[in-house]
């Protein structure tokens, strides 16, 4: 148990040096960072390279964005394989769906909710 | 006796050496705390899987989606006060890559630009970070899915 937690800590700060090194080498802006982040993990993740990151760390692989495009990925394979090609369509979204709506849901419910600071 | 270098010259120099070296030192410096917070972020992750699995007899994946939901509403809440842009600045990729990211990504400008509207503000500012992000995300999705139907089915 104790061990899973050090090796979510190892991957998952990992994966977000790794964030930082591309940030600082290639001047990335954070949103292309999120993207190409997704996009890896879907990669990773279609060719069975992620699933056994995610099996040896847990959170530490599922957290962070690429565990996310796991996820689509994941879920577009598995409906592909329950209803065929329909599946390549709802698969992917379904799977992420409790994320994609929450990060809707609380973020209009903080815009609401809060006034924005002004910026220092 | 060779002309040393005068005083003014020698100040330069040592300016241009510590410009050379102190990025370096800088990059190691914010890839430690992006690893440790980033780190952090997922262990937090890991707990929350382990509670709700415990607690509720959840499965492996509906805890990593309770985590995924846990974190979101956090990091709104957190965007929310304006912590999170404090802890941010100090991490940096250490709360962009993670699902905190994404989720900050979209709180923020909501709220950003709430004078311009609910629904062009609010509404259409959500998707600034999130809309790419998710295209990219869901289109490389689909065609796996696409390939995965033709090439292993």
């Amino acid at each position: 148990m104790i061990l899973m937690y050090i090796k979510a800590f190892l991957v998952g700060g990992a994966l977000c040096a790794l964030g930082e090194i591309i940030i600082l080498k290639t001047k990335l802006t954070p949103a292309r960072i999120l993207v190409c982040y997704i996009t890896a993990g879907v990669i990773l993740s279609a060719v069975g390279l992620y699933a056994p990151i995610v099996k040896f760390a847990g959170a530490g692989a599922t957290v962070p964005l690429t565990g996310f495009g796991h996820t689509l990925a994941q879920g577009a394979i598995s409906a592909v394989q329950e209803i065929g090609l329909l599946g390549a369509f709802t698969g992917g979204l379904a799977a992420a769906s409790g994320g994609i709506a929450a990060a809707i849901f609380f973020g209009f419910l903080a815009a609401v909710c809060f006034k924005p600071k002004p910026k220092q | 006796m060779q002309k040393s270098p005068s005083k003014q010259q020698f100040i330069q120099q040592y300016k241009r050496m510590v410009s050379a070296v102190t990025p370096k030192s800088k990059a190691a410096q914010g890839c430690l705390r992006a690893f440790w917070v980033g780190g952090v972020i997922c262990v937090l992750g890991q707990v929350l899987i382990d509670v709700s699995m415990y607690f509720w007899q959840f499965s492996y994946t509906q805890g990593a989606c309770f985590a995924s939901i846990s974190l979101v509403f956090l990091t709104a809440l957190l965007t929310g006060i304006g912590i999170f842009d404090v802890i941010g600045k100090y991490a940096g990729a250490g709360t962009v890559v993670p699902i905190t990211g994404f989720a900050n990504a979209m709180v923020s400008p909501a709220m950003e630009f709430r004078p311009e509207g609910w629904v062009l503000g609010t509404g259409a500012r959500l998707f600034t970070i999130a809309g790419p992000v998710l295209v990219y995300g869901i289109a490389a999705s689909v065609l796996v899915g696409v390939i995965y139907y033709f090439l292993v089915l």
